[in-house]
């Protein structure tokens, strides 16, 4: 790891102002990407922004018809949070499959969000759930929010403060994870709010998080795994690596996508 | 150089470090506690678990100064008085380890797992748990029983949440 210079502000307003002040500055929330990338030299920050102890950050609260996020929150802390069981038990249940158990104490869902990593899970809840982004400045909807692999709209000094989920009638996540990363190969996030049924598919896409139209509109008339056979993702622009090839990976959307419905139906 | 002041079982220690001192080097090279190991240093194999503020995380993928004013208990923490914690006798009673370098992390996610999830655990729940914690000697098999025999055990100490 190369060497920094470490800040440590306490509000959103302070660190911002080292973001915009600090030449080559970057945000360390959970650290569990920013550190190994350090580490390996991908990344060399000459200033470190640790959100660590910007309380406003964190927490979970039930806003109306709504679960909003605070951004320093853990998945860990997602997971087990009774609030976030209760009114979306499909969001409880990704963060509680991110990584390993280790990981969930450190990550948090800001830092997840603004990375994009094209085989993150929490996108595809962001873009399934239709949920908004929030930030110092602004909020943005999560379908104008990823852009593409690592890519998101957020500008520069902008940082991610709260991310809001309206709470859907039904949601879920299924993710065939990559044996031996555990990353998602392919995750497909489904949620069903009034008539409108979103699909959103992580791993697969090669720029990153997608939705997929055709399940939606299938899904929209009967909102059953049934409604899926026959229903083919198509391969191209899916990734192709030496973990899958393209056809693999859009085989494996259909299925996580009809486990994904029969898991927010409750079956 | 920056300063840094946390609880290292249970006792309170400052020092003045370079900013991209890693958490596991401050224990290792700083405190000269060298039961936490490194093992692959890309956050995977789970050799480097201690537990800060009583939650089990990788050493090697936090800054030392992410830390500061924390609460943090290594494998050197868990033993009192020259007796073993119930789990560390566990693993030695079930046979937990051969080369032993990845136990310390094994043992304190082991605890984590206690903390978090009571003391009867299956099988299961044990090796689903225990995801970010690699073996490369023994297949499993007696951690997993280690681990099981462990959680009952801290039970009946009364050591429950002993490692913090």
């Amino acid at each position: 790891m190369y060497a920094f210079t470490y800040h440590r502000p306490e509000t959103v307003r302070q660190a911002a102002g080292l973001l915009s002040r600090k030449d080559d500055a970057k945000l360390l929330a959970g650290g569990q990407t920013l550190l190994p990338t350090m580490k390996q030299r991908l990344a060399s920050p000459g200033n470190v922004v640790d959100l660590g102890k910007v309380a406003e950050m964190k927490g979970i609260e039930r806003k109306g018809r709504a679960v909003v996020i605070g951004a320093m929150t853990t998945h860990a802390e997602v997971a087990g949070s009774p609030v976030v069981q209760e009114a979306i038990p499909g969001l409880a249940a990704l963060a509680g499959n991110i990584g390993d158990p280790h990981v969930r104490n450190r990550g948090t869902i800001g830092g997840s969000v603004a990375n994009n990593d094209p085989a993150a899970d929490y996108p595809a809840a962001c873009l399934a759930m239709g949920a908004t982004i929030i930030t110092n400045k602004r909020k943005i909807a999560a379908d104008d929010f990823f852009q593409g692999m690592f890519d998101t709209a957020l500008e520069e000094g902008e940082i991610i403060t709260k991310i809001s989920f309206p709470m859907p009638g039904k949601a879920a996540y299924m993710k065939f994870p990559n044996p031996a990363s555990r990353y998602a190969l392919v995750g497909v996030c489904v949620a069903k709010r009034g008539s409108e049924v979103r699909v959103a598919v992580t791993g697969a896409g090669a720029s990153g998080v997608f939705r997929w139209a055709e399940a939606e509109a299938a899904l929209a008339k009967r909102f059953s795994s049934k409604s899926l056979e026959g229903v083919k993702a198509k391969a191209a622009g899916l990734n192709a690596d030496i973990h899958a090839d393209a056809e693999y990976r859009a085989h494996l959307i259909g299925v996580m996508a009809r486990r994904a419905v029969d898991a927010a139906v409750g079956k | 150089m920056a300063a840094v002041s946390m609880t290292v079982n249970g006792h309170s220690v400052t020092a003045d470090i370079d900013p991209r001192t890693l958490l596991v080097q401050f224990i290792r090279d700083n405190q000269r506690l060298t039961g936490t190991h490194v093992g692959c240093d890309t956050s995977q194999c789970g050799a480097c678990v201690v537990h800060v503020d009583g939650k089990a995380v990788k050493s090697c993928t936090m800054l030392a100064l992410q830390c500061d004013g924390a609460n943090v208990t290594t494998i050197e923490g868990l033993a009192t008085g020259g007796v073993l914690h119930p789990m560390q006798e566990a693993f030695r009673e079930h046979h937990g380890l051969q080369c032993g370098f990845c136990t310390p992390g094994m043992i304190m996610s082991a605890v984590d797992i206690v903390n978090r999830k009571g003391n009867n655990l299956d099988e299961h729940t044990i090796r689903e748990e225990l995801e970010g914690n690699i073996c490369r000697c023994t297949g499993y098999h007696n951690i997993v029983k280690a681990v099981e025999a462990g959680a009952k055990a801290m039970a009946g100490s009364g050591m429950k949440h002993a490692a913090e």
